[in-house]
């Protein structure tokens, strides 16, 4: 039962394998339960898994980590993160196998430049999750590809062995506990012409590789990134939905988009982190601060108020009124 | 001025310096002149990892080759055409890396050439910079006999190779980095209009 008026397909799956893949990494595989199979996708794809977690509906983005051309069954890695808003948690202490869960299609904001001579992929912790899938894909196709990805410890990273066994010598692992560093400066230099570089880890690492890479004078249509942001806490306020016409009161861990979802009010959506821009929306007034949390608009967007990203943007001031 | 409006051709705008490891210069005729002037901004030592290479075409003996040198870049290679050059061209891209920057000066013929070795790299067309500089004549490939005609400068044209008259549109093709003539009497052959100046 859901509990919002989200009209988009969905797809019904039961948990049939939980895997402890580290200390804080777990590895979950959905099955459909319908037994169909389940829509193809590509490397970089995510789905968004909706958890029925008490009165709260949560939907947390996924990178899909499982061989693109399975159609049987999708796996996804989850971090726990106990300071978090519980999503992870959820999956971590809730589900168990036989959980019944909800899938949305899956969706590519991440996706392979086929048209690279060479794929040079960046990961570092649990993001190694999108870069599994499009390996998967590259070594399929016979391209050229080398992963160079980034642990804390040989026994915090994920699928290390895995890795090492499958692609062997296109795979570095940096250790950050054995001093171990990326050389990325030598490491860019050298990469032939042609060469698309995706990236996706913490913050601090995608920026560091994105502006070194950047600083060399690699153009921006050769950089890849994916960076799902978690909806920030901060106090409850008001929204005034002009077009449903609904006030609705937005929690202090809710995020704008999960308020609008729990009154009933079909927004769309793809990312649910501040990256696609699919859930845009018009601001038709406000008096106070709108807090942009998103990386899709532009900065000259963020300061003229018209539109903001309710699934990671918040408001604190006297009253906000969206076209919704 | 290019006819504006023609959603097929390419966009050019003016070189600008950008951050990069090695410079790749290839320019024709007046085109020399975007280099000059490129090098009025860049900042001390941008030559110093830049290679020229330069045809100077129509515009041989007007003291461009002497300028260019005179920037003191890395390589500098003068060559008699462009088909001459374009080999050259295909080999440093082979052995060139990312950080690599591409700047295309000159006539739309020379560009369009250029472009087509830069993308077969694995060049992205975007990051490719590009100057049209001096004649407006129109590199033009007969549908007809798939042969291409340079430096066409009326309307309609004779196809050097079939010998057709062909109304060059304003059709431009990125792959093959030409305009399309297309026989202009077909239903009536021999009464094609007079060949005038189309483009200077």
């Amino acid at each position: 039962m859901t509990k919002s008026a989200d009209r988009t397909p969905k797809i019904d799956v039961r948990v049939t394998q939980i895997v402890d893949v580290t200390s804080e990494i777990k590895r979950f595989r959905f099955e459909p339960t319908d037994g169909k199979p389940l829509p193809v996708f590509a490397g970089g794809a995510h789905v968004v898994v909706e958890m029925e977690d008490g009165d709260t509906l949560r939907r947390n983005p996924y990178s899909l980590m499982s061989s693109p051309g399975a159609t049987d069954a999708y796996n996804i890695s989850v971090r726990r993160d106990p300071g978090g808003r519980g999503g992870s948690m959820f999956m971590h202490d809730r589900v168990t196998v036989g959980s019944l869960l909800r899938l949305s299609h899956p969706v590519n904001l991440f996706p392979i430049d086929r048209r690279a001579r060479k794929h040079l992929l960046f990961a570092g912790g649990i993001g190694i999750t999108p870069t599994l899938a499009m390996m998967s894909e590259l070594a399929r196709y016979g391209d050229a590809f080398e992963l160079n990805y980034a642990v804390r410890s040989e026994n915090d990273g994920a699928y290390l062995d895995q890795l090492r066994n499958t692609y062997g010598k296109r795979v570095s692992i940096y250790r950050d506990d054995q001093g171990e560093q990326i050389p990325l400066t030598t490491l860019l230099a050298a990469q032939p012409l042609g060469t698309h570089l995706y990236v996706c880890g913490p913050g601090g690492m995608m920026n560091w590789v994105l502006s070194t890479a950047e600083g060399l004078g690699w153009p921006a249509q050769n950089l890849h990134s994916e960076r799902f942001l978690a909806p920030p806490s901060g106090s409850p306020y008001e929204v005034r939905l002009a077009a449903s016409d609904l006030s609705i009161k937005v929690g202090p861990h809710q995020s704008m988009l999960e308020a609008i979802e729990a009154a009933g009010v079909d927004a769309p959506y793809l990312c649910r982190g501040g990256a696609c821009g699919q859930c845009e929306t018009r601001v038709v007034s406000f008096d106070g601060d709108l807090l942009h949390n998103d990386h899709y608009l532009t900065d000259d967007e963020h300061a003229g108020g018209q539109k903001v990203m309710p699934c990671v943007s918040r408001f604190e001031g006297r009253e906000l009124v969206l076209d919704r | 001025m290019l006819v504006e409006g023609i959603k097929s051709r390419p966009i050019y705008s003016p070189l600008v310096a950008r951050t990069g490891t090695l410079h790749l210069f290839m320019a024709d005729g007046e085109g020399a002149q975007a280099i000059l002037d490129l090098a009025t901004t860049a900042s001390p030592g941008f030559f110093e990892r830049a290679h020229i290479c330069y045809i100077p075409r129509a515009a041989a003996g007007r003291g461009f080759e002497s300028a260019l040198q005179a920037l003191n870049p890395a390589a500098f290679y003068v060559g008699p055409t462009v088909a001459a050059a374009l080999p050259r061209l295909a080999v440093e891209l082979a052995n060139a890396h990312m950080g690599t920057q591409i700047y295309l000066a000159g006539t739309e013929g020379m560009i369009g050439q250029a472009m087509v070795v830069a993308l077969a790299a694995g060049v992205d067309q975007a990051s490719i910079q590009r100057e049209h500089r001096g004649s407006e004549a129109r590199r033009v490939q007969c549908v007809h006999c798939k042969g291409i005609t340079e430096d066409v400068t009326t309307q309609p044209a004779k196809c050097a190779h079939c010998g057709l008259m062909l109304l060059v549109r304003d059709h431009y093709s990125r792959r093959i980095g030409a305009f399309q003539g297309v026989c202009v009497d077909a239903e009536m052959p021999g009464t094609a209009p007079d060949p005038e100046e189309a483009f200077r």
